[in-house]
């Protein structure tokens, strides 16, 4: 069993862990400008929405990385637009992933 | 009984209910995690690992793809860094209600801060008026670490027993689950801005370049577009620092503690738990 990521994991934390902990353990030291934290606010719709375009836009069949057309696309704006409108996840996650699974069957994907 | 008893334990019925609503939607996730944890390569215990030392959805999950991306662990490290970098607003706006307990507990509590310790530890403080430290664990471990990494260790267990995912769509589990969380996210027009323009550089740079370097971008540029977006037309229905700017990044779905309204500002005074 793999193990190399363990390292990964500890180190993930030890970047985290200051974030969480330094206000609550050095008071003042949360102080960063605002423009510092708005910045900070938007990094994560941004990274989560890159993920999930490199994601599904771009494969690599051979090591070079091209651009992807497939159903995957369907199954994420399925989900986005059903998360948007239930405001819930998990009924989005399972319309996008069933809608794969069907297509895939019937091999229209 | 005192009265503040009274209102004490009303208020811990009230966060256990609470609780359990955030820990079923734990449970969902973290199988989900555990699932697509699995399809990237990642053996159970280093899931696992994840799960207890990182705790941190968002980042646990993106670090999924980012080693799927195959991206150097430096840029893992900093997009992780950037993405968990919220939780100063959590512990800042905690800080003043647990200032006198021992510093190893606020190591502990801080370990354990995620966006849903917060909303509904501050609530619950909020209600009562004082810190309770019974109640911080009941919002970080029984709602959230414990069912995270029971569902996590399933998800990545049971997960092998599936022959072919792909034919049941379980490939598509890790990009719509990242789309669906960012779509709990953007509560304002530069959140929007962020979103689109992450996407677009992600995925023309990861053409050009490579997967590992196009996230990176995407990450890294994303935010600086959304800023261009001047404040009074951001629309933002999340204000900065204030409990509905944690629960955006709860999962859609989970119950939230009822108290967006309110700003996590410091007590008046801080008074020990009569529990302690």
């Amino acid at each position: 069993m793999s193990t190399d990521l363990i390292l990964l994991a500890a180190l993930m934390a030890a970047v985290t862990f200051p974030s969480r902990a330094l206000p609550l353990l050095v008071p003042g030291i949360d102080r960063l400008p605002r423009r510092a934290l708005e910045y900070l606010q938007l990094v994560g719709p941004a990274v989560l929405a890159a993920l999930a375009a490199v994601n599904v836009m771009v494969v690599t069949p051979d090591g070079q990385p091209i651009f992807h057309i497939g159903i995957e696309w369907l199954a994420v704006i399925v989900t986005i637009a059903l998360t948007a409108w239930r405001r819930n996840l998990l009924y989005g996650l399972a319309a996008g992933v069933a809608l794969v699974a069907v297509a895939r069957y019937l091999g229209w994907a | 009984m005192t009265e503040l008893s009274v209102d004490l334990a009303t208020s811990r019925r009230r966060l256990v209910i609470e609780s359990l609503g955030i820990a079923a939607s734990g449970l969902g996730f973290g199988f989900v995690y555990g699932l697509a944890a699995r399809d990237a390569g990642f053996s159970p215990i280093e899931a696992m690992a994840m799960s207890v030392l990182v705790f941190a959805g968002a980042a646990q999950f993106a670090a999924v793809g980012y080693v799927a991306a195959g991206l150097a662990w430096p840029g893992v490290i900093l997009l992780t860094a950037l993405l968990n970098a919220r939780h100063v607003l959590y512990s800042a706006a905690l800080a003043p209600w647990l200032r006198d307990r021992p510093i190893w507990k606020r190591a502990v509590m801080a370990h354990l801060l995620t966006d849903e310790a917060f909303a509904l530890s501050i609530a619950h403080f909020q209600r009562i008026g004082r810190a309770d430290d019974r109640g911080y664990w009941i919002a970080a471990i029984v709602s959230d670490f414990i069912p995270w990494n029971l569902a996590t260790l399933a998800g990545v267990s049971l997960g092998g027993q599936v022959a072919d995912p792909a034919a049941l769509g379980l490939d598509v589990v890790f990009p719509a689950a990242m789309a669906g969380l960012c779509v709990g996210l953007v509560t304002g027009r530069r959140e929007l801005v962020a979103a689109a323009v992450g996407a677009t550089v992600g995925v023309f740079v990861s053409l050009a370049v490579g997967t590992g370097v196009g996230i990176i971008a995407g990450g890294v540029l994303g935010p600086l577009a959304g800023l261009l977006v001047p404040a009074e037309r951001a629309h933002e229905q999340a204000p900065l620092g204030t409990p509905a700017s944690a629960e955006r990044y709860a999962m859609p779905g989970a119950p939230h503690a009822p108290f967006a309204d309110r700003d996590p500002v410091a007590p008046s005074r801080a008074l020990k738990d009569p529990d302690e």
